[in-house]
Order: C-alpha cells, then sequence, then structure tokens
C-alpha cells in the first residue's frame, strides 16, 4: 500500500541548531503513527513540514504523494489538524465555532459535527472561555474531524491536561477516529498514551528516527538487564549492544540493543555476567536510545 | 469480566489481555459458551487501540480457547482448556518468587508473612462479583 506520509532525508537547521538531521518516515494508509520524543526534538518541526508550513531545506516530504508546499490548498483540505495550542476564540460559543469553521471545508459534515458535539458533551451555548481544557482539546479535536479527513495530523493533543483529561481526549480519539480506521499521526513525549493509541512507533531522538516499529515488537526486542562486573566500574560502562540507564559500582542497569547473544560475548570480555533479565518497558528503551554513550542524557 | 491493562511492565497489551483471559477461563471466571466483549468497547474500556484487542482475541482463538461466529461475536470455546495443576503451579510460581524477594526486601519476619497469606485463603472466597470497574481504577500515566 502506497504511504500517505513520505519523508525522505529531511533536514532543517534553524541558525546553527540542527532539529532535524536526515529524517526517513513512511506512513502507510489506516495507520495510527505515534511519534515520540521529548520536549524541543523536532517533533512540531516535522509535523509543520508536513502541513506545508515549512520547506524542506533537504530532502523531501510528500502528504497523498504531493508536495504540501507546492499545493497547500489539495493538502490541508484533506488532513484534521489538532496542536496543542487549541487557539478557538475563547468569546465565541460552541455554536459560532462550528458556524464560523465549517464554511472553510466543502467536505464539513454538519450531522456528523454534531453527533460528536453530543457524545462529547459540549453544550452548543457554552462559551469557550467556560469550557475545561479537555472540553477545549475535545472541542478542538471535533473541529479537526467534522470535515472527514483523510489524515488527522495530532501534535501533542493531551498536552497540558490532567489525567482526566487526558483520558477523555484519548477516549474521544479511540471512539470517533481510530475504531474508524482513519489515518493518524500523533505526536506525545507520553509513552503511555502512544502505546495505547497507536499501532506504530517512531522514536525521534538528535533529529532522527532511531526507532520504528510496532510497540509489541519494539519490546519483545529489547530486554532490561541488571549486569555484574567483577571489579567496581569508575564511570558509567559503555557497552557494545546495550546501553546503562542506571547503576553504580559493580552492578548496572542496561537495555540491550542487540541480541542477548552477543551482548553476552561482550560482557564475557568485559568481566561481567547477566545477573537479573526482565521485560523492558517502551519508556526505558526510550530512556537508553536518548542517552549519548557516555551515558548522559543530551 | 475485567480486564486491567498497563504500560509499566514492558509487557506488550496484546499479550496482557491474552494471560488474563485465559486466567479467567482457567480459573472458571469464564465460562465455556460464555460471549467476550465485542472488541471497540474493550478497545474504549481500556483506551486502546482495537487493533490490539483483535489481535488478543485472534491469537487465542488460534490457540483454540475463544472461538468466533461471523457477525455473532467472539465466544469462550467449549473446549477451552482449563488450566492443569501443572499450569496453574506455574502461575502462582512467578507472583510467589515476587513475593519472597519483596518479604526479604522488607527484611520481613517470614513467619508474618506467611500468616498474612494464610489468613487470607482460610475461608474459601465468595464468587466475585462483576461488576464493571470505574475506568478511573485504571493505571493510568499522569
Amino acid at each position: 500500500m502506497s504511504s500517505l506520509i513520505s519523508v525522505k532525508g529531511l533536514s532543517r537547521h534553524f541558525g546553527s541548531l540542527p532539529v532535524l538531521d536526515g529524517v526517513d518516515l513512511e506512513i502507510p494508509a489506516g495507520r495510527v503513527f505515534g511519534l515520540v520524543g521529548e520536549n524541543g526534538s523536532g517533533k512540531t518541526t516535522l509535523i509543520r513540514h508536513c502541513l506545508g508550513l515549512l520547506r524542506a531545506q533537504a530532502g523531501e516530504v510528500r502528504v497523498f504523494g504531493r508536495d504540501p508546499v507546492e499545493d497547500p490548498a489539495e493538502v490541508l483540505g484533506r488532513i484534521g489538524f489538532l496542536s496543542e495550542d487549541r487557539d478557538l476564540p475563547d468569546w465565541m460559543t460552541v455554536r459560532e465555532i462550528l458556524r464560523f469553521q465549517a464554511p472553510f471545508y466543502s467536505s464539513w459534515d454538519h450531522a456528523l459535527a454534531e453527533r460528536m458535539r453530543v457524545k462529547f458533551g459540549l453544550a452548543e451555548t457554552a462559551k469557550t472561555s467556560q469550557l475545561s481544557r479537555g472540553q477545549k482539546a475535545k472541542l478542538g479535536l471535533l473541529v479537526a474531524l467534522a470535515h472527514r479527513p483523510e489524515l488527522l495530523l495530532l501534535d501533542e493533543p493531551s498536552s497540558g491536561l490532567d489525567p482526566l483529561a487526558r483520558r477523555e481526549i484519548l477516549e474521544a480519539l479511540i471512539q470517533t477516529t481510530i475504531a474508524d480506521g482513519r489515518t493518524v499521526f500523533f505526536s506525545s513525549h507520553l509513552l503511555d498514551e502512544i502505546e495505547r493509541v497507536c499501532d506504530w512507533i517512531g522514536f525521534l531522538i538528535r533529529g532522527r528516527i532511531v526507532v520504528q516499529g510496532a510497540a509489541s515488537e519494539i519490546l519483545e526486542r529489547h530486554r532490561k538487564l541488571v549486569v555484574r562486573f567483577e571489579a567496581n566500574q569508575p564511570g558509567v560502562p559503555s557497552l557494545d549492544g546495550a546501553r546503562t540507564i542506571g547503576g553504580r559500582d559493580k552492578e548496572w542497569t542496561v537495555v540491550s540493543l542487540s541480541s542477548l547473544d552477543q551482548l553476552s560475548h561482550e560482557l564475557t570480555r568485559r568481566g561481567a555476567r547477566i545477573v537479573h533479565d526482565q521485560s523492558s518497558s517502551l519508556e526505558e528503551i526510550f530512556l537508553a536510545y536518548s542517552r549519548t554513550d557516555e551515558g548522559e542524557p543530551r | 469480566m475485567t480486564i486491567h491493562v498497563s504500560t509499566s511492565s514492558g509487557v506488550p497489551i496484546y499479550l496482557q489481555i491474552m494471560k488474563q483471559i485465559e486466567q479467567m477461563i482457567s480459573t472458571g471466571r469464564l465460562e465455556p459458551g460464555q460471549e467476550l466483549p465485542p472488541i471497540r468497547s474493550l478497545a474504549q474500556q481500556l483506551i486502546i487501540n482495537p487493533n490490539t484487542v483483535a489481535r488478543a482475541y485472534r491469537d487465542l482463538e488460534q490457540r483454540g480457547v475463544l472461538r468466533s461466529k461471523q457477525g455473532a461475536g467472539t465466544f469462550v470455546a467449549d473446549s477451552a482448556p482449563r488450566l492443569s495443576e501443572e499450569g496453574k503451579e506455574k502461575i502462582l510460581t512467578e507472583r510467589v518468587e515476587d513475593l519472597v524477594a519483596l518479604v526479604n526486601q522488607l527484611s520481613m519476619d517470614p513467619n508474618r508473612a506467611l500468616s498474612m497469606i494464610e489468613e487470607r485463603l482460610q475461608p474459601s472466597p465468595p464468587p466475585e462479583s462483576e461488576l464493571p470497574r470505574s475506568p478511573f481504577d485504571d493505571e493510568f500515566i499522569d
């Protein structure tokens, strides 16, 4: 199946600061893709390229097979977008916002908008300023979905929400979007929500997508190990095929990045052995890749 | 049927669902022929991607634990294997090992730990009510 979003070798600098450094990404139709990265890792920059708001300095971005910078009307009309700002005018009522948004899209579905409004519990006469943050996020999602976009782009949709509101927005997402098989591009720094709702995950670290796959597959190919060295290690030990995420003296916790066979050779060579082997959470795996070889987060 | 998923254990969510369904069958909380919740409603309840639930159901079907009827839903297979004594012990062993490690870590008196378990084991428990749990009990990152 052809990709809805195809990014090849995309690089972007802001001044001398490299933000994206050769990003390759293919998102097939129907997939719920989760982009994970720390704050400031370039997630929003990547999304802005997909929306045609930034022109690629190097590399190529195609959405629905088109260049979103050259062909913005065609591309944007087929995308629903929700950003973390949720910048809806706060003096308008829910009804006014829907009336105001609808004319921008020829495919706006009034009946669908009304069904979602009821489902999300948004009173027509409520002013945006009276809505809770969770309700505002749901209103943003409604506006992003009411024109039946082929692709839904969500940039940190639950950022700044309390756990209850976050739960509500994820529930709304699953009810209205994921269950319908729509393609979704979802960015977040919260691995919990990414693992729950996405069927494909990419880690954006230091400007590159370093790991990609289904959550289950990523979990199955990494292990969390406690290794014990014969001698105290003066600093964070650097191992081939594993990244150290904690420990001191003789015992260190590492996440394996290669097969255990390969890793045990390395460990034997270094005078260390595995004393505990267990599954590793996505968060620990992400942390392992985020660390540099020196063992320090960037 | 109450299923609980967590993203902190490192166990893929579809496997967590499979294990819990198998355990519920082996302990009789799910009976042969009983219907499972539809994929979409379980996905909504657990706040997870419906494909994950579908995968768990599909894998259990392949193992002969569940069967699906076209358009009618998914059911516990009539021949769904209840767990052998060996299987039960295997499940329990993991938990016991965790518990023992915890007892040691807390430097607790082993006899006290034993009596705590005994107290709870004494009366055979009444059948568990199947009241749906509030979704907010779920472990959820904040």
